[in-house]
C-alpha cells in the first residue's frame, strides 16, 4: 500500500519513474531501487512520527558503527512549516501564506499525475515518454526526485538494498569506517 | 537579568567571542536562531551525534538550514532591475549552532600583509571603494596564531612562498593528499605556479579530544560526524566547560533595543514562539555580513555604509575531464591542495590589467577540487536510456577535476544589503535584500587567470575543459544563473577609523553605539582572495580580548 498517494496514482508513478530511470544493459533503474516509494513516502512524510524528513547520524551501520540513520529526527516548529509548506502547500493558510501562496508537492504530482492519463501504465514506451515531455515543470520536478531516490541514502525509501551506489562502484556513507590515506592518495 | 554579553549568532565569530570573553570571567548568553545538532543537547559541552554522510539531508533538504520557504532572502543584480528578480536561497551560510563552521570544509588561511593596505599597496579603482584597514597582519597575528591552536590547523609553515610571516608552526601537520590534488599540484608546479597544502581546520591527528579525519569525503557542504573539524566545536564545547554561557538556540533575536549611545539588550522570539527581552551589558552581533546589517537595519540604526560594499568572491571555474583517469574526489578532505598565485602581480597579470583598462587586477585563492556527490551529478545527466550509462562515464565525478578561484571582489557601495520592500520570513519581519553584480575588475581578473588555469588543467591531461564563472555572466558567456554561489560573505558594516565612512571602528564596536561590537565578516575593508573564516575568527577574539582587557595566548 502506497502512504500518501492512491493505488492507481502509485501505479503511474511507478510507470514514469521507470521512463526516466530504466533498467539498462545491467544497470539497475527506477523499479529495481524504488524510487516511487521514496516520492510517495516524501508525500506522506507526516504521516510517520518522527517525520521522514532527515535521517538520523552519525552512522547508518553499512560501513559500521550502530544503524542510526533509521531514527529520523524530530522537526522544530519552523522546520514543520517549511515542510508542510513544501508538501502540503499553503492551502489558504495565512500563517503560510506570508509571501503568497504556495504550491505544495502533493498538489503537484496529484495534477502531474492525473496528466499523464489513465491509461498511461498501458501506453507504450515511446508514448509513455512523449506524454512526460508535454509537461517540462512536472517532468523537472519528477527528475530531481528520481534522482534523489536512487542515489540518496535507503532510509530515505529508495535506493533499495544501496542498488543505486553498488552499479556505479560506490561506497555510499562510510563511516565509521573512513577510508585510509594510502586510498585517498593513490589511484 | 542582566548578563556581562549577549552574542547574536553562534558561528566562528560569536563562538569565538564566548571563548574568549568566559574565559574572562563573563557570563554570556550566545542566542542562535537555527537549531542545534553541534553540541550534545543533554552535555553541551560534547559534541553531538547528528552529523552524517547524508548527501540528501545536507545539500537537499536544508539540514543545517536556512529553509528558504521559511527564510528566503531576495535578490537583484542592480537597483535598476526592480524590487527583486529572485526570491528564495541566496548565498545562504548554515543558521544553526555552530554556523558556518558546520558546512565549511575548514580551509582556514590566513590573509597575508598586503591584503590589510590595499589602497597603499596597489591604489585606488574607478567604481571600488579601496581602502587600507584600521587593523594590520602584524596586530593579528597572535590572534591567528591563538585562534589557529584554538580550533586545530593542520599545515606546513613554507609551503607557500607567498605567505605571510608566522610566530610558530601549525598546530598539527597536513592531512593526506587527495589523488587528484597530488596530479593538479604537479601539473601546476611544471607550469610554475606554487600549489601547497591548503591550511585545514581538519585534524591530521588527533587533537584536543577530537579523532584524526577518517578522510569520509562528506566535507564541504556536511558537519562533520566524527567533528574532527575543530570549528566551531571547539570554541563553543571550551566556551560551555567554564559554566559560564547559556546556549538559546532556536532563539531568534528581532531587535536591538536602542537608546542614545548603548543597546539596552535584545528582543528576541525563543522556540515559544512567543517575544521576550533580555539585558546585556555589551552585545555582540555575529550573523554573518547579511544577517548582521539586516538585524543592525531593523533595530534602527542609521549609517550611509551599513549594508554597502557587500562582497561574495566572484568564482571562476574551470572544469577538466579525464577519459583514462578515476580522480576519487569522493575520497578525503574535498580540498587538500590551493594556490596563490593568482593573488601575485606578473608581467601578465599587468598586462591583463592595461588590457581592461584597470590599474591593477587581483585574483584568489585556487582550490583544486574534485567532482560533485551523486545526486547533484544526477541532475545534470540525462534522463531515460542514456542515464546510467552517463552516470557510469562519471563526467561530473570521478572523471572530473576543477580549479575553483576565490576571486577578490573589491568593494562597490552598488553591491548591497538592504531590507526587502515586500519579502517577509516566516514570524513576519522583513528578509535581506541582495543587491550584487561583478564589477569590471572581478570580470578582468576572472577572465585572466581562467585562462592560466585552463591551461594547467590541460597540462593534467584533460581531453576537454570548461571554464564558468558564479555568478554567471551573460554578457562575458560566463554561466547562466545571476546569484553567487559563493557563501564567503563580506563586508557590510566596514570597519575604519572615520565615522563618516565606517560602520565600526577597529576594534568591531559600532562608532555610534558605545556596547555594541560586529564579530564578523561584516567588517571586513577588503576581501582578499581567501576565505574569511580565520580572519574573522581572529578579529572576533582580538575584539573580545579588548572588551575584556584581556591578552591572546
Amino acid at each position: 500500500m502506497p502512504v500518501w498517494l492512491t493505488e492507481h496514482e502509485y501505479a503511474v508513478l511507478r510507470a514514469a519513474c521507470a521512463q526516466m530511470l530504466p533498467s539498462d544493459q545491467g544497470a539497475p533503474g527506477a523499479e529495481e531501487a524504488g524510487v516511487a516509494d521514496y516520492i510517495d513516502i516524501l508525500l506522506g512524510a507526516f504521516t510517520f512520527d518522527p517525520p521522514r524528513i532527515w535521517a538520523g547520524g552519525p552512522t547508518s551501520g553499512r560501513a559500521g558503527g550502530a544503524p542510526e540513520f533509521a531514527h529520523f529526527h524530530r522537526l522544530s516548529a519552523l522546520d514543520e512549516l517549511a515542510w508542510r509548506m513544501r508538501i502540503e502547500g499553503s492551502q489558504g493558510l495565512p500563517g503560510r501564506e506570508f509571501n503568497g501562496p504556495v504550491i505544495g508537492l502533493q498538489e503537484t504530482y496529484r495534477r502531474g499525475l492525473a496528466a499523464l492519463g489513465d491509461d498511461f501504465c498501458a501506453a507504450d514506451g515511446a508514448e509513455q515518454r512523449r506524454r512526460l515531455r508535454a509537461d517540462e515543470n512536472f517532468r523537472a520536478t519528477l527528475y530531481g526526485h528520481c534522482c534523489e531516490g536512487m542515489y540518496a541514502a535507503p532510509e530515505y525509501g529508495g535506493n533499495r538494498d544501496g542498488v543505486g551506489w553498488s552499479y556505479l562502484g560506490r561506497d555510499g556513507d562510510v563511516q565509521p569506517r573512513g577510508y585510509t590515506d594510502e586510498e585517498v592518495s593513490g589511484p | 537579568m542582566t548578563v556581562d554579553a549577549i552574542i547574536v549568532g553562534s558561528g566562528p565569530g560569536g563562538s569565538t567571542a564566548a571563548e574568549v570573553l568566559t574565559r574572562a570571567g563573563w557570563s554570556v548568553v550566545i542566542m542562535e536562531k537555527g537549531r542545534n545538532h553541534l553540541l550534545d543537547p543533554h552535555d553541551l559541552t560534547r559534541p553531538a551525534a547528528d552529523y552524517s554522510n547524508d548527501e540528501l539531508k545536507f545539500t537537499v533538504r536544508h539540514f543545517l538550514g536556512p529553509d528558504p520557504l521559511v527564510e528566503p532572502r531576495a535578490f537583484r543584480r542592480r537597483a535598476d532591475e526592480g524590487e527583486h528578480t529572485h526570491v528564495g536561497e541566496v548565498n545562504s551560510i548554515p543558521s544553526t549552532v555552530g554556523g558556518g563552521g558546520t558546512h565549511a570544509d575548514g580551509k582556514v588561511p590566513r590573509f597575508r600583509e598586503e591584503d590589510f593596505a590595499l589602497l597603499s599597496a596597489y591604489g585606488p579603482q574607478d567604481e571600488a571603494n579601496v581602502a587600507d584597514w584600521p587593523v594590520t597582519y602584524e596586530e593579528l597575528e597572535p590572534y591567528y596564531a591563538e585562534v589557529e591552536k584554538a580550533i586545530g590547523v593542520a599545515g606546513r609553515a613554507g609551503a607557500n612562498p607567498f605567505a605571510a610571516w608566522r610566530s610558530g608552526p601549525y598546530p598539527m601537520p597536513p592531512g593526506a593528499p587527495m589523488y587528484g590534488a597530488l596530479l593538479s599540484s604537479a601539473a601546476a608546479t611544471r607550469l610554475g605556479l606554487h600549489p601547497y597544502e591548503a591550511p585545514t581546520a581538519a585534524n591530521s591527528v588527533p587533537y584536543d579530544g577530537r579523532p584524526a579525519c577518517n578522510n569520509c569525503g562528506f566535507c564541504s557542504y556536511f558537519g562533520c560526524p566524527i567533528h574532527a573539524k575543530g570549528d566551531p566545536v571547539a570554541l563553543l564545547t571550551t566556551t560551555m566547560a567554564t559554566g559560564r554561557a547559556e546556549l538559546m538556540a532556536e532563539t531568534y533575536v528581532s531587535r536591538l533595543r536602542i537608546e542614545g549611545r548603548r543597546a539596552k539588550g535584545v528582543d528576541y522570539i525563543g522556540p515559544d514562539g512567543v517575544e521576550h527581552s533580555m539585558d546585556a551589558k555589551v552585545v555582540i552581533v555575529a550573523g554573518g555580513a547579511i544577517e548582521t546589517p539586516r538585524l543592525l537595519l531593523l533595530s534602527g540604526l542609521e549609517h550611509p555604509a551599513l549594508g554597502r560594499h557587500l562582497m561574495v568572491h566572484f568564482q571562476t571555474i574551470v572544469v577538466g575531464h579525464f577519459q583514462d583517469l578515476r580522480l576519487h574526489p569522493y575520497k578525503g578532505r574535498s580540498v587538500t591542495h590551493v594556490h596563490d598565485d593568482a593573488m601575485v602581480q606578473d608581467e601578465r597579470s599587468r598586462a591583463a590589467a592595461v588590457e581592461a583598462g584597470l590599474p591593477w587586477i587581483r585574483g584568489g585563492m585556487v582550490e583544486h577540487a574534485g567532482g560533485g556527490f551523486l545526486i547533484g551529478s544526477a541532475r545534470h545527466m540525462p534522463w531515460g536510456k542514456a542515464h546510467a550509462q552517463a552516470m557510469r562515464d562519471s563526467t561530473f565525478d570521478d572523471r572530473m577535476w576543477a580549479f575553483i578561484m576565490q576571486g577578490e571582489d573589491l568593494a562597490y557601495p552598488t553591491n548591497a544589503v538592504d531590507l526587502s520592500p515586500s519579502i517577509r520570513d516566516a514570524r513576519g519581519f522583513p528578509v535581506a535584500r541582495i543587491t550584487y553584480r561583478p564589477g569590471r575588475h572581478e570580470l578582468a581578473a576572472s577572465g585572466h587567470h581562467g585562462k592560466i588555469l585552463l591551461g594547467v588543467l590541460e597540462e593534467m591531461g584533460a581531453d576537454w575543459t570548461i571554464l564558468h564563472s558564479s555568478p554567471g555572466v551573460e554578457e562575458a558567456g560566463l554561466g547562466s544563473s545571476p546569484l553567487p554561489e559563493s557563501r564567503h560573505v563580506i563586508g557590510t558594516a566596514r570597519m575604519g577609523d572615520d565615522p563618516a565612512t565606517s560602520v565600526v571602528d577597529r576594534w568591531g564596536r559600532v562608532h555610534t553605539l558605545d556596547n555594541v561590537v560586529v564579530a564578523d565578516s561584516s567588517v571586513f575593508v577588503t576581501s582578499a582572495g581567501y576565505g574569511p573564516t580565520l580572519t574573522l575568527v581572529a578579529l572576533s577574539s582580538r575584539a573580545a580580548h579588548h572588551l575584556a582587557g584581556s591578552a591572546p595566548g
